[in-house]
């Protein structure tokens, strides 16, 4: 049985994509792997809080990198998505119109509505006016 | 160590023989990144030194980096003033070693013809230690390329123990340059004392 279990491994379709995988990732992570050790034997780390600052065109760096934005932008995502899914689904909509039933014409409208719900929750909330 | 005319007969026979040493500084010596950076006029030789005239990139210098992560060689390319020498000396500082610096122009080595203004720093290598000086006002593309083939040969030399090992494989040697900072009539400090002598001036 251990006899046999190399040449079925070989067999595997599977198993020349296994290697050449192996061998891109050994070909990829040896030099990165010889050059940590290599700065890791010979060459002495020297941080300091000049060097490790936030690089910032050679003035000091102001405040922390870890910048954080504003969550109310998420209405400015919602009404993109308003009118980009609109585009999207009115586009096939448009060419497939002659050929249609009432009941798509329907769904279409229902469709239609319920964005223009989102958009009329998000005017009535103020978000279209720039302030 | 292998002799020289040794290893130029064996050259012959077909046969290489290197060290660690040679293969080592030659990848250095034929990789070195200058940053992206310019103060003044010299900048526009140093831009065109690097373009298809002149050709920086036969010597491996062409990748010019952004940021000073990324970057090995810095070429003080002009008049640095008072209000700037605080940003050289932090971008070089925040440079990984190995790193090197060419001052490029009579500017950057002595303040050139603004030497009697009241803002210009009186040559760069007050603060940061300079690998090469080039002379010129500003230098022709050819002086640059001289300069850079200069410190190619001194990449060469440098032995990876010992004396004289670069500064980056010495634990001892200093990483941090100190960032001057304006202070009420020059700079503060007005030299960084380990890499330029304050020369005494007899009257």
């Amino acid at each position: 049985m251990q006899k046999d279990f190399i040449p079925m491994m070989a067999a595997n379709p599977y198993f020349s994509l296994t290697l050449l995988f192996l061998a891109a990732l050994g070909f990829g992570l040896t030099p990165l792997g010889l050059a940590w050790l290599w700065g890791k034997v010979f060459s002495p780390p020297k941080p300091n809080p000049v060097k490790n600052a936030i690089y910032e065109c050679g003035l000091v760096s102001k405040g922390d990198a870890w910048v954080q934005f504003r969550s109310s932008y998420y209405l400015y995502a919602i009404i993109f998505l308003i009118f980009d899914v609109e585009s999207i689904f009115l586009l096939p909509f448009a060419v497939a119109f002659t050929g249609l039933g009432a009941a798509a014409c329907v769904a279409m409208l229902v469709f239609v509505l319920m964005l223009i719900e989102g958009l009329a929750w998000a005017w009535a909330k103020g978000v279209l006016t720039w302030a | 160590m292998v002799d020289e005319a040794l290893k130029i007969e064996m050259g012959k026979q077909g046969i290489v023989v290197t060290s660690l040493q040679e293969l080592y500084n030659w990848g250095r010596r034929g990789s070195v990144w200058p940053m992206n950076f310019g103060l003044a006029c010299c900048a526009i030789e140093m831009i065109a030194t690097t373009m298809a005239r002149y050709d920086m990139a036969r010597f491996g210098a062409e990748v010019f980096r952004p940021s000073p992560r990324q970057a090995d060689l810095l070429i003080v390319s002009g008049t640095v003033t008072k209000k700037m020498a605080p940003q050289v000396v932090r971008l070089y500082n925040q440079m990984p070693e190995p790193r090197y610096v060419i001052a490029m122009g009579a500017c950057a080595i002595s303040g050139g013809p603004f030497k009697q203004g009241y803002n210009v720093l009186k040559g760069i290598d007050r603060y940061i230690p300079v690998d090469v000086h080039i002379p010129g006002c500003p230098p022709r593309p050819e002086a640059l390329l001289e300069a850079f083939i200069t410190l190619q040969k001194k990449i060469d030399a440098q032995p990876l123990t010992g004396e004289g090992r670069p500064r980056f494989l010495d634990a001892a040697a200093q990483g941090e340059f100190p960032v001057p900072v304006p202070g009420e009539h020059d700079l503060e400090p007005a030299s960084n004392k380990g890499v330029w002598p304050v020369p005494v001036v007899i009257r």
